[in-house]
């Protein structure tokens, strides 16, 4: 048609010319910064359009939460007695589940959810699950505020090494949600199960860490059984686990008197599992990049 | 002559073609046969065979063709949002793409916040946003209706609000699919409008219509896509003439 040579044809990376709809995935969502901030206000609004308490809802449910499982276990079943600041230690371990089970969810739903932009215009749509992460945090941080506030009432005076503990938990869960997330959300655009999949991961995940109780009670158990002692490490190396020790290390470990045996390599497995939280992130990066072609068409 | 030639392309479309999947089921039931029986081709239909062309910078081109020819596709595949199973295509400068007007306008928000979540959308930053507000409200004629919740709007009104933004925003290549479907004569002569001064600052136009005259007037190129396959690139009063 054009009758041009064959040499002269553009290709892709010379004189300016590229390939759309390729971009570079998350780093992409850290140059549209300002996009992100208002996905993450539209979710918001969306949410909580037309209803009078808004954001307060956000209270409502890890308040009732915390009071069923306090009082079910810590009263009732008084699992709680041989740990002190029970309901510190309870609601530190609640928060992080919270803020993950929430980004990990929401994160799977995201490019399903935001069919109507991601078949009509192209958009780095990383931004959608990390808009789910947003969102997180932004219920995250009033249940946080009430964690510290409990914490110094009941004592808490953290050391500069707790803190650090504290962040490296908080790093943990938010790179292993995310990752999932990217995971997740781009297979469950091809089937839809795995949105059923992430709901019984995610009802599994209360129990699979020292949320409700401590990790004393598992070692036991162990060693009752008369099993490997490596397996306590494996149990260890779950990065909910870890983020979630490393939760009651920051801001609950601080509020004890009494003497507490804090789980052994607690450093060392929170660095093995953030490492293993970015592995998953880099997995569920590239299989997003890799069905993300497929994005438009499925939908 | 082709260094010349070439430096003034903006959008390149190199053998490309699509292939779609008609049937959509993936029990585990279907699954267990496919795999039985081996790949089922005869579920998929081709919905750009082997197509090719260049557009120059400045260029107005006009994807013509019937119902089912390919021509959303190859604009979706243009913009990015979906990718070619074969061949390629090259851009060359900022992108926006009108595939729908309003696409992502959220029914929840008020105008004013669609304003600049579209415009973010389509890539524009916030000072851009702001500048242009005043401009992209006055266009759009709905200033009383601004802070309302889009889902309240008549049809004609989200149109105009999602047109108006689209039209401010400043890529140098635009892709637009049946621009026409909106608002009332004055305005539609207010978006040709709009449209012709993009194309006199010297931005790509690519636009897929059925209104061949609206088209004739508009573009100086037509691209006939038949079935998948590119029948014609000619001067557009030709490539009109083939689809009355």
């Amino acid at each position: 048609m054009t009758g041009a040579p064959a040499g002269a044809r553009p290709r892709a990376g010379e004189d300016g010319f590229e390939i759309p709809g390729r971009g570079r995935g998350l780093l992409d969502v850290l140059q549209r910064r300002y996009l992100l901030r208002l996905l993450v206000r539209k979710e918001l609004r969306v949410r909580y359009q037309g209803s009078a308490l808004g954001l307060l809802w956000s209270y409502v449910k890890p308040a009732v939460q915390f009071c069923v499982f306090f009082f079910a276990l810590g009263v009732f079943l008084k699992v709680g007695q041989d740990v002190e600041n029970f309901a510190v230690y309870l609601f530190a371990g609640i928060v992080v589940i919270n803020y993950f089970s929430e980004t990990f969810g929401n994160a799977t739903r995201a490019v399903v959810g935001n069919a109507p932009l991601v078949k009509k215009i192209y958009l780095p749509r990383e931004l959608f699950p990390v808009a789910s992460a947003w969102v997180a945090a932004v219920h995250f941080l009033p249940q946080f505020v009430v964690l510290l506030i409990g914490t110094l009432i009941a004592g808490w005076r953290p050391t500069l090494g707790q803190l650090a503990g504290g962040a490296l938990g908080f790093a943990i869960i938010v790179v292993l949600a995310v990752g999932l997330g990217l995971l997740f959300g781009a297979i469950n655009v091809l089937y839809r199960d795995f949105e059923n999949i992430v709901d019984l991961l995610l009802l599994v995940v209360t129990w699979t860490s020292p949320v409700l109780y401590t990790w004393v009670h598992v070692r036991d158990a162990i060693r009752r059984a008369e099993l490997p002692d490596w397996l306590l490490t494996v149990y260890q190396l779950n990065p909910v686990t870890s983020a979630v020790e490393l939760f009651h290390y920051g801001f609950w470990y601080g509020a004890t008197t009494k003497p507490y045996e804090l789980p052994p390599n607690l450093l060392w497995n929170g660095l093995l599992s953030l490492g293993i939280a970015v592995a998953v992130l880099v997995l569920g990066q590239f299989t997003f990049r890799r069905l993300e072609g497929r994005f438009a068409q499925e939908l | 002559m082709s260094s010349t030639r070439r430096t003034s392309t903006t959008i390149a479309v190199q053998s490309v073609s699509k292939r779609f999947v008609l049937r959509h089921d993936r029990s585990l039931k279907n699954l267990a046969v496919s795999a039985f029986r081996g790949k089922d081709l005869g579920n998929s239909f081709l919905a750009l065979d082997d197509v090719g062309f260049e557009v120059g910078e400045g260029e107005a081109v006009a994807l013509l063709g019937l119902n089912g020819s390919g021509k959303s596709t190859l604009l979706k595949l243009i913009s990015g949002v979906m990718s070619p199973d074969a061949g390629q295509v090259l851009l060359r400068g900022r992108i926006a793409g009108l595939i729908e007007v309003g696409a992502g306008f959220h029914p929840d928000l008020t105008g004013r916040e669609n304003v600049y979540l579209n415009g973010a959308i389509l890539g524009m930053d916030e000072a851009t946003i702001k500048q242009r507000f005043d401009q992209i409200v006055a266009f759009s004629e709905i200033e009383r209706f601004i802070d309302t919740e889009v889902k309240f709007y008549s049809s004609g009104m989200f149109l105009r609000l999602a047109f108006a933004v689209a039209v401010h925003t400043d890529p140098e290549i635009f892709l637009i699919d049946e621009i026409l479907a909106v608002g009332d004569a004055p305005f539609q002569q207010k978006c040709l409008g709009r449209i012709r001064e993009l194309r006199e600052e010297g931005r790509t136009l690519v636009i897929v219509s059925h209104d061949l005259d609206m088209v004739s007037t508009l573009c100086s190129r037509g691209v006939v896509l038949e079935q998948g396959r590119l029948v014609a690139d000619e001067d557009i009063h030709a490539a009109v003439g083939r689809l009355r």
